[in-house]
This record gives C-alpha cells, sequence and structure tokens, in this order.
C-alpha cells in the first residue's frame, strides 16, 4: 500500500482546469517531485494534498485514509512554503515550537523536540532570533525544520529553494537531501527547475496543462522522454522532424527532413511512414574538426559552426548542418589552457550512435 | 554637499518644528507657570508686572521679599484637598477606557473585513468610515440628541420592549451610557484607520503555515493575527483614549449633571469659575496622568521574550 494515492483527480478554477484526471502514487520514504512550467497545475496539487484546496472529483488517500473533508490543520501533512511564510514576531525556536504547541505536546517535550531539530537542521545557536535577524538560506532551513517538528507523515516543499541565489541554492539541495535520507520522511516537492528536479528525486512526475506528461527516475526522464513535450522541458534537447522510412529487429531507419538518413532504436507500435522527431541530446553528440567514418553503427554528418556560447567548464556549439538545420552539441573544455576548441564559421564534423537518441512518434 | 544637506534639513523640518514651539511647547510652559501663580481680580492670572505706585512705571512687582504673594502651591494643594477632583479623574479615566475598547471591540472585525475585500471595494469601504466627518461634530452629537431624547423612536421603541417584560421606562439621554455611546461614535473612525492599516499589510501565506501547522480558527487569530496586529491596537487605542479622556462638549451635552468629565471641569475653571490657576492644575495632572499611562504601556510592551519557549 502506497504512503500516498491520488486516484483521478480533477480540479477547476472556473473554466479553467487546474489539474485533469491526475492518479499517482508516492511509496514511503520516497523523494518524489511534481515538475512542470507555471500553470501546469503543481501547486493546485500540492494545496490539494495539504488540505488548502478540495479535488472536485477523484480522492486523496493518506496511508490508505481518505483525505476528503479533512482540513489542513488536522491532516498529518506539512508544507514548506515558497517565501517560508516563517511568524515574524517569533523567534527561530518559538516558530519551530509552534506545531508542537498546537498539537498540545507538553512544555518539557517541546523543549527537547526543538532543539533537536535545531540540531537537525544546524541552527543551535540561533534560537533566540527573530527571522529578520536571519539570511536566507537560514530562514529556508528553519521553515524546514518547523515543518517537521512534529514528525508529520509527509513533507510538502513548494519550489522551497527559489528565492535562493544559485550558490546557495545548491548547497540546500545537498542539505535536503541528507536530511530527507537521515529522518526518513516522504517529501513530495514541487518546482518548475528541472535541474533540481533531477538533482534531488527518486522519482519525477513531470507535469502539463494538468496531467502527468510522464511518471519516471530522473534518469528515465532525462534519457528517454516519452514526450516531445518532455524532452523540450528537460535539459537541452535537439528534436529533429523525421518520418519512419522502415523498421528492422533492433534498429529502424528515420528520414530528417532535408538532412538525411538517420538509423535510431525502434518504437514499440511504430509504422512505416509515421512522423514524429528523433530526440538528441547535445552531450550524445560527437563534435571534432574531422570524425573518422565508416562505423555502421554511426550517422555522420558536415557542418559549420553558427554560434558558440562560452559556459567555462563546457562551451555550447550550435552547428549549421550543410542543408541550414541548426543542431546543438557541446564539448567540455577539456584541452589545458584552451577556452574552446571551435569558433564562429569553423567547419567541423559532426556524429552520433544510433542508440544515442530516441524516436518520439507524434 | 554635506553643508546643503543640513540646510535642506532645516528647510524640511523648521516650520513643524517652529510650529510646534510656538503654539505647543510654550503655551504648555505658560500653563505650567501659571499652575502656580494666583487668578487676577476678574479672571486670568494675578499681573507679575504693574504700574509702580509711586512713578507709575511699569515695573516687576515680585521681589525678594514678596513673592509669596505672587507664587503658591495651593492650587496643587486644593486639587488634593477634595476627594472628588481625583474621583472625576478616575471616572474620566474610566469613560475613556470604556470607549477605548469598545472601539476596538466594533472596529477590529470592521477593518479585518476591509482588509480582507477584494481591493476595489477597499476604497470605498474606507471611504464610508470617514464619511461622518464630512458633517459637522456638533451636529452629530445633536443628532444623537435626538436619537437618545425621550421622543426619539429609539428610545420610544426599546421603552415598548422593556414594557412587555415589565420594566422601564429609561431615559438614555443624560446618563453614563449616552456619554460613552456618543464618545465610542464620535472615535470609532480613529480606530479602524490604524487597524485597516496594519491588517491590510498582513502577509496571507502567514494564516496557511498556521493552519498547515495545526492551528485552529481561534488559535490562528490569536497566535499569528492579533499579535502582530499590536501595533495597529496600540495606535489606535491612544487615538482614541486621549481625545476621549479630554473630550467636555459630549459630556456637556448629552451627559447631563451625572455626565461630566475632567474636560468639563477644566473649562469651568477657566471658561466660568475664572480660576485660570486651578484649571492649569487639573490640565497638568491630566498630561502627567496620560504620560505615567503611556510609560507602563510602553514597559508592558516591550518585555525580554526572546528564550521564551
Amino acid at each position: 500500500m502506497a504512503l500516498l494515492e491520488i486516484r483521478d483527480v480533477v480540479k477547476q478554477f472556473g473554466d479553467f482546469t487546474a489539474v485533469n484526471h491526475v492518479s499517482l502514487s508516492v511509496e514511503a520514504g520516497e523523494f518524489f517531485t511534481l515538475l512542470g512550467p507555471s500553470g501546469c497545475g503543481k501547486t493546485t496539487l500540492l494545496r490539494m494534498l495539504a488540505g488548502f484546496e478540495q479535488p472536485d472529483l477523484g480522492e486523496i488517500l493518506l496511508d490508505g485514509v481518505n483525505m476528503a473533508g479533512v482540513p489542513p490543520e488536522k491532516r498529518p501533512v506539512h508544507t514548506v512554503f515558497q517565501n517560508y511564510a516563517l511568524f515574524p514576531h517569533m523567534t527561530v525556536a518559538q516558530n519551530i515550537a509552534f506545531p508542537l504547541k498546537m498539537a498540545k505536546v507538553p512544555a518539557e517535550e517541546i523543549k527537547t523536540r526543538v532543539a533537536e531539530v535545531l540540531d537537525d537542521v544546524r541552527l543551535s545557536q540561533f534560537a533566540s532570533r527573530y527571522p529578520h535577524e536571519m539570511s536566507g538560506g537560514q530562514r529556508q532551513r528553519v521553515a524546514i525544520g518547523r515543518a517537521l517538528v512534529n514528525r508529520p507523515r509527509l513533507l510538502l516543499l513548494d519550489e522551497p529553494l527559489s528565492a535562493l541565489d544559485a550558490k546557495l541554492r545548491e548547497e540546500m539541495q545537498i542539505e535536503l537531501i541528507n536530511l530527507q535520507k537521515e529522518i526518513g520522511i516522504t517529501f513530495v516537492y514541487v518546482t518548475h527547475d528541472q535541474g533540481e528536479a533531477l538533482a534531488l528525486s527518486h522519482r519525477i512526475a513531470v507535469m502539463n496543462k494538468g496531467q502527468v506528461a510522464q511518471l519516471d527516475a530522473p534518469e528515465t526522464i532525462y534519457s528517454y522522454p516519452k514526450s516531445r513535450f518532455v524532452a523540450d522541458f528537460i535539459g537541452q534537447c535537439n528534436l529533429l522532424d523525421a518520418t519512419i522510412k522502415s523498421i528492422g529487429a533492433d534498429r529502424m531507419q528515420v528520414e530528417i527532413a532535408g538532412v538525411g538518413i538517420a538509423e535510431t532504436l525502434p518504437v514499440a507500435g511504430a509504422q512505416v511512414g509515421q512522423s514524429g522527431c528523433l530526440t538528441l541530446r547535445p552531450e550524445k553528440i560527437k563534435l571534432g574538426a574531422t570524425l573518422p567514418t565508416g562505423d555502421a553503427d554511426e550517422v555522420h554528418f558536415k557542418g559549420r559552426v553558427h554560434d558558440c556560447l562560452y559556459l567555462g567548464d563546457v562551451t555550447i556549439y550550435i552547428v549549421e548542418l550543410e542543408n541550414g538545420m541548426l543542431v546543438e552539441t557541446m564539448l567540455p573544455n577539456s584541452a589545458p589552457g584552451r577556452a574552446k576548441f571551435f569558433d564562429d564559421n569553423d567547419q567541423v564534423e559532426l556524429a552520433w550512435r544510433y542508440d544515442a537518441g530516441h524516436f518520439i512518434l507524434a | 554637499m554635506a553643508k546643503s544637506n543640513r540646510i535642506n534639513k532645516w528647510l524640511i523640518s523648521g516650520p513643524p518644528l517652529l510650529y510646534l514651539i510656538i503654539f505647543f511647547a510654550i503655551p504648555s510652559l505658560i500653563m505650567a507657570f501659571a499652575a502656580f501663580r494666583y487668578p487676577g481680580d476678574y479672571g486670568g492670572l494675578l499681573p507679575l508686572i504693574g504700574p509702580n505706585p509711586d512713578t507709575g512705571a511699569n515695573e516687576l512687582l515680585v521681589t525678594a521679599e514678596n513673592w509669596r504673594d505672587y507664587l503658591t502651591f495651593d492650587n496643587f494643594g486644593l486639587f488634593f484637598s477634595d476627594p472628588i477632583y481625583i474621583e472625576l479623574f478616575l471616572k474620566s479615566f474610566w469613560y475613556a477606557g470604556i470607549t477605548t475598547l469598545a472601539c476596538l471591540l466594533l472596529a477590529y472585525p470592521l477593518a479585518w473585513l476591509i482588509a480582507r475585500s477584494p481591493k476595489k471595494y477597499r476604497d470605498l469601504m474606507i471611504l464610508l468610515v470617514i464619511l461622518p466627518f464630512w458633517s459637522n461634530f456638533l451636529i452629530r452629537v445633536y443628532a444623537w440628541m435626538i436619537i437618545l431624547g425621550p421622543q426619539g423612536y429609539f428610545t420610544m421603541a426599546l421603552n415598548q420592549v422593556l414594557g412587555v417584560v415589565g420594566l422601564g421606562p429609561v431615559q438614555l439621554m443624560f446618563s453614563h451610557f449616552a456619554v460613552i455611546i456618543v464618545l465610542v461614535y464620535v472615535h470609532l473612525p480613529f480606530m479602524v484607520l490604524p487597524l485597516y492599516a496594519n491588517l491590510e499589510k498582513h502577509d496571507m501565506a502567514l494564516l496557511d503555515a498556521a493552519q498547515d501547522l495545526g492551528a485552529s480558527g481561534w488559535q490562528r487569530f490569536w497566535k499569528v493575527t492579533w499579535p502582530l496586529s499590536l501595533p495597529g491596537v496600540w495606535a489606535g487605542a491612544a487615538l482614541v483614549f486621549i481625545p476621549a479622556l479630554g473630550m467636555f462638549a459630549v459630556p456637556d451635552l448629552v451627559g447631563g449633571t451625572d455626565g461630566i468629565m475632567i474636560g468639563n471641569l477644566i473649562k469651568q475653571q477657566f471658561l466660568d469659575s475664572r480660576d485660570w490657576p486651578f484649571g492649569s492644575v487639573l490640565s497638568i495632572m491630566l498630561t502627567l496622568a496620560v504620560l505615567l499611562l503611556a510609560g507602563l504601556a510602553a514597559m508592558v510592551g516591550r518585555g525580554g521574550k526572546r528564550d521564551a519557549l
């Protein structure tokens, strides 16, 4: 029995369907992420889990108990809000003690539990500070500590790192992973940041227009996106429009419009003549001034550097193929003392293996 | 640069400062001094400067020998000699306190409701709150005299109801009740406005957070909304309590003989009894009492709660 079960949930605001027949389940101890662009319904779904919204249809079960009609204050579910929502008139310790006081925990136990949690979130020396006397990262940790202190069955996190700068965000990501491992509480994490989702989660539900577009482990989502939307939303991806020419046992030939024939992995249920797109991650494409030809597993194209984006560790090269199509590739700047390998207008060659990407039916 | 900044600072703060010195500080000092002088024969104060009987030239009449004829502590002695003055003080504080409390109880839900209304209606509602200011204060009090008078529909209806259950009839006009109800009416907007200004700025996410963490409706109010609204409560309480304490027009018009307040007594001393020194004593005692109360409130408000859990 899964800890959390969402069955065919629908939520409408007027004419707008925020959540459209979503079903999924989350196992105990899992770090589960709802990922999607703004307006995809992830926050509405989270608010329904917290109890701030009621589903129009379907049901939400926690530990097998239907949560319909249970108000937020009665649910064993706590939320870490986007802007922390710390009580400004309470110290850090008072903030963390708040849910315990609401649960009428004896004063002595409150003291020890607050001290434990302060230790967990590494804020012991800040117990008597007020929120406005703390940095963003520290406030974030107070918010997490406050939500964890009376051991909810489920911790909901609503874009908790979005207000932090990039460096701090990375630190907090590592802290979150470790904290979740340590305390073993199930996390449901909402974000629009695909990098964050990939880094943190055990499983990700990618949402689009109120529906779950794909639900898989991060590696699967990244390497085998099921739809054009997922491929495009998660990371950088070349989406080459193509038509199926022939289907073999372990590979399939597709014609990339205006470029030529490429081989790729076969897709279940595909038929000759069907169109779709070939997805290719930039880092899966080989790039060089000259590349060896003759490997039957590879396709090979010539082109010219159209643009390059120097990012420090890697450089993104946008390569224009001979027919004018643009393909994004990347190379680590691995040669010593060298900023990047190519400049604009350099002649280059591209190659990728037949199993470097995969084909998505339209 | 620094110099022109300094000049600008004086240009901006100078006029109000000057205004306060001329119309507040100096009169207060004059009044404080007047409390130690004797009343003049026909009102006012016994002059300290007058024509010398011998030369006829104006000169200072007070000398090291005769200063006791011009300066005295007796006015303060009078204040403490009869408990009636202290009692009137206490009664006035009681009226002002009840008025403040009643205003708070009425204004808080109203301010909260306005602050939680859609933005487009808020300005209209605030306009309605301050609308009574558009008509003259005295006219509004006279309107209350009609409402509370024995021939007013309100009083007649009330007495009808009381008559059915075998009580009454009661007289509403010229009573403690009349004074307090009109004081509440007059001061209500001064409580609504600071409360609204405070409540409107509250972050609704805090209430969501409190509810999420297990707080019931009452707990959300007492643990989050109320403590965060205290600055507004204090501001409103000061704006209601202090003017209500010194009010003389309302008790004059609707209070009758029983309903007078300290303001009426002060007015009497200056205008009817022509005893300016004693009027000054009453004013000073009132000011000191208010300062003392404000100081106590500030001490209660500040408290080291940092280490409490």
